[in-house]
């Protein structure tokens, strides 16, 4: 009863978001597949997925390695080490990233010589933040393996590492797959605060567009569309890849 | 010291922060030696099998597996090493690694620490499936196996690493009823064929049959030392005595 109503509620202020347009004068044309100037317009628009795509899939294998890197001293039974984690953790987690994407294009030239172009500054900067929340993810599904497992893995002779690649990270991924896969739908959200520096990704030439034709709702509403569609496609892929490596039946089973 | 010594500890102590756990432990066990530990929750019993391991580290007194001295309270690579090779171990709780297959279970040990090759490490695993009589179980999930199919598989697991010396930590305390002989029947065999086990149990009748040796643990000492026929009839300890005769009422 709840759920119909409400859907029948939402249904009825997009129908008036979209075609309700006759007064507010909507002109979709200006994105529309079927006229000239539409299809020019779309594909400029949707030319930027390759670099929101690539970005932040780069920015997300490069905060796993170091979210990893970085887990592994948290998990210490040595205290200095713990810390180091702790101390990287907060600082990191404690940087918004808007002001952090800013100070790597314009600030990294001053301080260290080094100017990244958009792109790749727009990777370290993602990569960076995320490598915080990463982190977290990796220190909790690693200690979310019982302490018998790696104990029994060292009876069976492994050492530290092979421990690790064998026995206790594996079952962690397993874990933290979902996690992971909200982590990277994320990225690829917060990817859009890379267009401040330039980067014709998704959401710049969205604004590009929009100088140029005027059409901020129209072409806005593709943008999120985008979006949408991407982040939906990665929701199916890591599903599958759950599937895949068995973790709904791995994390029931026990 | 001989090399027919599996396991010498001399005063022994250990201490989880202020909590004394383990005291001036003195424990010879030959090769082919069975040895039976018993005593109360909380005496120590788990924490000796797990020094000689080396899953715990001692902080006082002496351990030597087969002859090789572990320093205490250091983890170093030489007893590492040689734990790797003497010392295999059956826990309470099976273990077992759950994302992989009985035989990849079985065989991740040989392959990484011994070096041997996959055919190997397969055939020495069916080898010992054999003798725990499940190797039809092979390609399946731990979590597809009863208990006691699981603990058997783990004994398999540590036999795969042809270790001289088996620890066995309450073994069939996790365990229903009915699973509880399948499990005892193999570890007898085991025992038949000259083993040398350590074993933690409170299961008399395995104790009887098996064992040479029997330990009584209370308060992180070993209060008796005695063969079974000795241990049964005449208990020396009043603290001994109690135990014996409330175990042995179920
Ligand atoms: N890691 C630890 N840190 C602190 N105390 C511990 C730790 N492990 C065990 N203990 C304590 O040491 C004592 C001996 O523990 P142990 O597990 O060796 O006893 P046990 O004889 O095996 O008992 P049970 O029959 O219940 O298995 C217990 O009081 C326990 O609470
Ligand atoms: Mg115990």
């Amino acid at each position: 009863m709840q759920t119909a109503r409400a859907s029948r509620l939402s249904l009825a202020l997009f129908t008036l978001l979209l075609s309700g347009c006759s007064n507010n004068n909507l002109k979709w044309y200006v994105v529309s597949p079927f006229t000239e100037q539409g299809q020019a317009n779309l594909k400029f628009l949707i030319g930027g997925t390759k670099d929101t795509l690539l970005m932040s899939l780069l920015a997300l294998v490069i905060s796993i390695v170091v979210g990893l890197l970085i887990a592994i001293p948290g998990i210490a039974r040595n205290r200095p080490l713990r810390s180091t984690n702790v101390i990287y953790v907060e600082l990191v987690r404690a940087i918004p990233l808007l002001p952090l994407i800013l100070w790597v294009y314009y600030g990294l030239p001053d301080i260290a010589g080094i100017q990244l172009d958009y792109f790749w500054a727009g990777v370290f900067a993602l990569a960076l933040s995320d490598s915080a929340f990463e982190a977290e993810i990796f220190r909790a599904g690693i200690q979310s393996i019982p302490r018998g497992q790696s104990e029994a893995a060292r009876t069976v002779g492994l050492n530290y590492v092979q421990t690790m690649r064998y026995v206790v990270l594996p079952q962690a991924i397993r874990r933290i797959l979902p996690a992971l896969g909200n982590q990277f739908a994320y990225m690829v959200k917060m990817s859009a605060l890379v267009s401040v520096i330039g980067l014709q990704e998704l959401t710049r030439r969205a604004n590009e567009l929009i100088v140029t034709e005027y059409r901020a709702l129209e072409i806005y509403t593709v943008l999120i569309v985008e979006y949408l569609i991407i982040i939906l496609i990665i929701g199916q892929g890591v599903r599958w890849l759950e599937r895949k490596m068995g973790s709904d039946e791995f994390n029931a089973g026990r | 010291m001989t090399t027919d010594t599996a396991v010498s500890m001399r005063q022994v102590n250990k201490w989880f922060g202020t909590f004394h756990v383990l005291k001036d432990i003195d424990l010879d066990v030959r090769h082919g030696e069975r040895v039976v530990v018993c005593g109360p929750s909380g005496s120590g019993k788990s924490t000796l099998v797990r020094c000689i391991n080396q899953l715990e580290t001692h902080e006082k007194g002496s351990i030597e597996i087969s002859g090789h001295s572990i320093i205490p309270g250091r983890r170093g690579r030489k007893a590492a090493n040689l734990i790797r090779t003497e010392v295999g171990m059956v826990f309470q709780q099976f273990n077992l690694f759950p994302h992989l297959t009985v035989i990849q279970n079985l065989t991740l040990g040989p392959m990484k620490a011994l070096g041997l090759t996959q055919s190997e490490a397969d055939a020495r695993a069916m080898d010992y499936l054999e003798r725990v009589h499940i190797p039809e179980q092979a390609e399946k999930k731990p979590a597809q196996l009863s208990g006691g199919q699981q603990q058997r598989v783990a004994i398999a697991r540590a036999l795969c690493m042809e270790p001289r010396i088996m620890l066995f930590d309450e073994p069939t305390s996790a365990l229903d009823p009915e699973m509880i002989a399948e499990v005892l029947d193999v570890m007898i065999e085991l025992a038949e064929e000259g083993t040398t086990m350590i074993v933690v149990t409170h299961e008399m009748g395995f104790a009887r049959k098996a064992a040479d040796t029997m330990v009584f643990m209370d308060e992180g000492r070993i209060v008796e030392q005695d063969k079974p026929d000795t241990f049964f009839s005449s208990p020396k300890t009043p603290r001994c005595r109690q135990f014996l005769q409330q175990i042995l009422q179920h």
